[in-house]
């Protein structure tokens, strides 16, 4: 038995068989319960934790349908539209579903209905399993009116007190009167539940543009023949882009095994592809390198493959200089290294429009289609300072971050230092030049930070670093601090 | 057909082929005459050449040097740099300003990061078999386990297929046997100073330990040249330098200022 606190008091919200059969019901408050029955086995609600399972078994229902919805707070709703002849019929489908999740000790009651809102309140109110083509109204009609969903407890009330017992009752008035006393929220679920009005269903997740699967007589073992599977199907879906003229940039392949457990693996590309060569080799790597490998357990029941988002990719001639094949085989090849590494690794450098040297630069992802090497396109871009003709150049080629503190000795307060220790070596200064003052950015918020004045200098050796003072000699702090940002080439 | 005829035969194919690799395989010329003369008009495209830095304070010079030599040989294309994640910390991040100081464009850069130096060594091999690529640079820390023989023979024949020269820059390691066609150990070099004793255009000295198929134990100095985008000579920099505009001296303060002995004040 299972208690929550409803308004400080805690009631029954759900009851086994056995406490059923003992008269407990739902919303008896526990202590009428414990007077009732003294050795009552009470479990606190855990309203998460019921979310968190009813959505795993959303997920274990996907093999049947790719259009799967909750509906809460007990119910999932599967659009089973042309899925049925896939496991033999509806009678078939609706056996395999219920058995296997009786299999894992979850009291089913499963209905086919034409529409969802039939469904649900014949599934929970009735014991009718299938509702043939046609009935659906019929047998709605006997349903007491507490089945139409989502119906408040007040409402229901009333409508008993006004004599309307069940929904057939309701059909009858005038659905005027009806939306005049009850809202007219009350008229739509009526229509939605007798069947007159096909709301559709929000999937959990959203229907891929293209979806290919294979159903297996004997669950799948063998890594190769899964690797064949998928092969096959990724020729299938590109034969349907290719006749739709689109390519897919995000793929997912299900694989369902029969113990119920699912794994989905995601590849991505950089580009709309319709290759099935290099999505097929893309798979191989992402199984490669898979942290924890896919286990085949018993087997696998079937596999899906799909590609979620598409868009349009016409088929491209290269060109007689080969111009468009060089570009392909360099993003074929960011693809291959996103796969391996993730798109958070392997990036692109993008200019910033701040004089902040840490900040001038940023790292985003390569496979960003906004910063993606397309030659013709021009962008209002953060351009690089030209560098001016025969100056050496003013930015070291390595930027320590943090600035790596020193111990520095300057000649004159505002002088270049002389010579430094960085990681316990002493640096002699031979030539420099600056300062170059660099100002914090006081339109952010950098906590109080100083001026920095730089210096490019060169030890005896003929390394170059760029070090900087923070701060000025007779302003706030004692004495200024050195720090040495970065190594010229 | 005899045995003798056989390996004549043989053996003639042998030198055709060679010949024919040698009138096709491009080179990576420096621009300096030295070096180019010395190593036979330049370097072999495509082949692991291996950079030292003599020591941790010459990793900028050893990455710079890297820089110029992928410029010299990747054309427009585009460079593809790996990183493993702990030189960030140990030698500074790679500066996206700096490189393009240096005439290098960072949006010409796929900048792979990667986690160890197993990934390092896999990305590298993964990118040197692109044809379309200009170069490759990849920087593993130290001296992995992974980095054996084997692995810069693999490198070495990716590289010699797809003709894309990959550059493995060593970072704190010490020489070990490897199938690298070039190896160079390179450190900073005094610059030559511009006006007011300023640091001048990056130097560095070149030792090239080892050049397949060509002599070994060379020492030069170059420059390089960012506006020309090639290497130059220091010697002839030496023998005849530049005329150049010289600072003013002012008349209120005499030209032997710097005899003077500086006031120090201690910093930092």
């Amino acid at each position: 038995m299972v208690v929550e606190k409803v308004k400080g008091a805690l009631r029954v919200m759900a009851v086994d068989q056995r406490a059923s059969k003992l008269g407990l019901t739902r919303g008896l408050t526990l202590a009428d319960a414990r007077a009732r029955i003294p050795d009552l086995s009470v479990a606190e609600s855990d309203v998460k934790a019921d979310v968190a399972f009813i959505n795993r078994l959303a997920e274990l229902c996907d093999r049947f349908t790719p259009s799967v919805a909750l509906d809460p707070p007990d119910g999932i709703i599967l659009d089973i539209t042309g899925c049925a002849h896939l496991f033999g019929d509806e009678t078939n489908l609706r056996t395999k579903v219920s058995s296997r999740l009786s299999h894992i000790g979850v009291d089913v009651r499963a209905t086919i209905a034409g529409t969802p809102g039939a469904a649900r309140s014949l599934a929970r109110f009735s014991l009718i399993g299938i509702a043939s083509q046609g009935k659906d109204e019929e047998l709605v009609r006997r349903l007491p009116v507490a089945a139409l969903a989502g119906l408040e407890r007040d409402t229901v009330v009333a409508l008993l007190r006004a004599g309307l017992k069940t929904i057939g009752d309701l059909a009858d008035r005038p659905s005027q009167v009806l939306a005049a006393r009850f809202g007219q929220d009350l008229v739509t679920r009526l229509v939605r539940t007798l069947g007159r009005e096909n709301a559709r269903i929000t999937p959990l997740r959203p229907l891929p543009a293209i979806i290919v699967e294979r159903h297996f007589a004997e669950p799948l073992m063998q890594a190769e023949a899964l690797e064949g599977v998928l092969s096959s199907l990724i020729d299938d879906a590109v034969c349907v882009m290719q006749e739709r003229d689109e390519g897919g940039r995000i793929f997912e392949a299900s694989f369902f095994r029969s113990d119920n457990a699912v794994r989905r693996l995601v590849v991505q590309t950089g580009r709309p592809s319709r290759e099935a060569a290099l999505i097929l080799r893309l798979y191989r790597e992402r199984l490669d390198t898979l942290v924890d490998p896919i286990d085949p357990g018993f087997g696998f029941d079937s596999i899906r493959f799909a590609a979620p988002v598409t868009e349009q990719l016409k088929a491209i001639q290269p060109g007689f200089d080969g111009g468009i094949v060089d570009d392909d085989t360099v993003s074929d090849l960011v693809d291959r290294l996103i796969v391996r590494f993730g798109s958070d690794r392997v990036l692109r450098f993008e200019a910033r429009d701040t004089h902040d040297p840490d900040r001038r630069a940023r790292l985003v992802p390569a496979s960003n289609p906004s910063v993606s090497a397309d030659r013709n396109r021009v962008m209002p871009r953060t351009l690089w300072p030209t560098p001016e003709r025969g100056e050496p150049p003013h930015r070291p080629l390595q930027l320590f971050n943090p600035p790596q503190p020193i111990e520095a000795l300057a000649e004159v307060p505002d002088g270049p230092p002389l010579r430094f220790r960085w990681r316990r070596v002493l640096h002699e200064i031979t030539r420099a030049e600056g300062p170059e003052r660099i100002a914090p950015e006081w339109w952010r918020k950098t906590g109080g930070a100083q001026a920095r004045d730089y210096y490019r200098v060169e030890n005896a050796a003929g390394c170059r670093f760029w070090v900087f003072r923070q701060g000025l000699y007779g302003q706030a702090e004692a004495r200024p601090r050195w720090f040495l940002h970065g190594m010229f080439a | 057909m005899s045995r003798d005829t056989l390996s004549t035969s043989r053996y003639a194919m042998k030198c055709l082929a060679e010949d024919h690799r040698s009138s096709t395989t491009s080179l990576i010329s420096f621009g300096a005459s030295t070096v180019d003369n010395a190593v036979g008009g330049g370097l072999v495209r495509g082949g692991l050449h291996e950079i030292y830095s003599v020591a941790t304070d010459h990793i900028g010079a050893a990455a710079g040097f890297a820089v110029c030599l992928a410029l010299r040989a990747a054309g427009s294309r585009q460079i593809l740099w790996v990183r493993q994640d702990f030189l960030d910390t140990e030698t500074g991040r790679l500066n996206a300003s700096g490189l393009f100081e240096l005439g290098l464009d960072p949006a010409r850069i796929i900048f792979v990061r990667a986690p160890g130096a197993e990934g390092v060594l896999r990305a590298g091999e993964q990118a040197v078999r692109c044809a379309a690529l200009g170069a490759v640079i990849i920087e593993p820390w130290g001296q992995p386990k992974i980095l054996d023989f084997t692995a810069s023979r693999r490198l070495s024949l990716a590289a010699a297929k797809s003709d894309v020269p990959i550059l493995m820059l060593r970072a704190s390691a010490s020489l070990s046997h490897s199938a690298a066609t070039t190896r160079w150990s390179v450190q900073a070099s005094p610059s030559r100073a511009l006006e007011a004793n300023a640091p001048g255009y990056p130097a560095f000295e070149l030792n090239l330990l080892r050049h397949r198929g060509g002599t070994a134990g060379h020492e030069w100095c170059v420059e390089w040249d960012r506006d020309q985008g090639c290497f130059q000579d220091r010697l002839r920099f030496e023998a005849a330098p530049l005329s150049r505009p010289v600072v003013s001296i002012s008349r209120d303060r005499s030209a032997a200022a710097g005899t003077a002995i500086p006031k120090l004040s201690r910093a930092g």
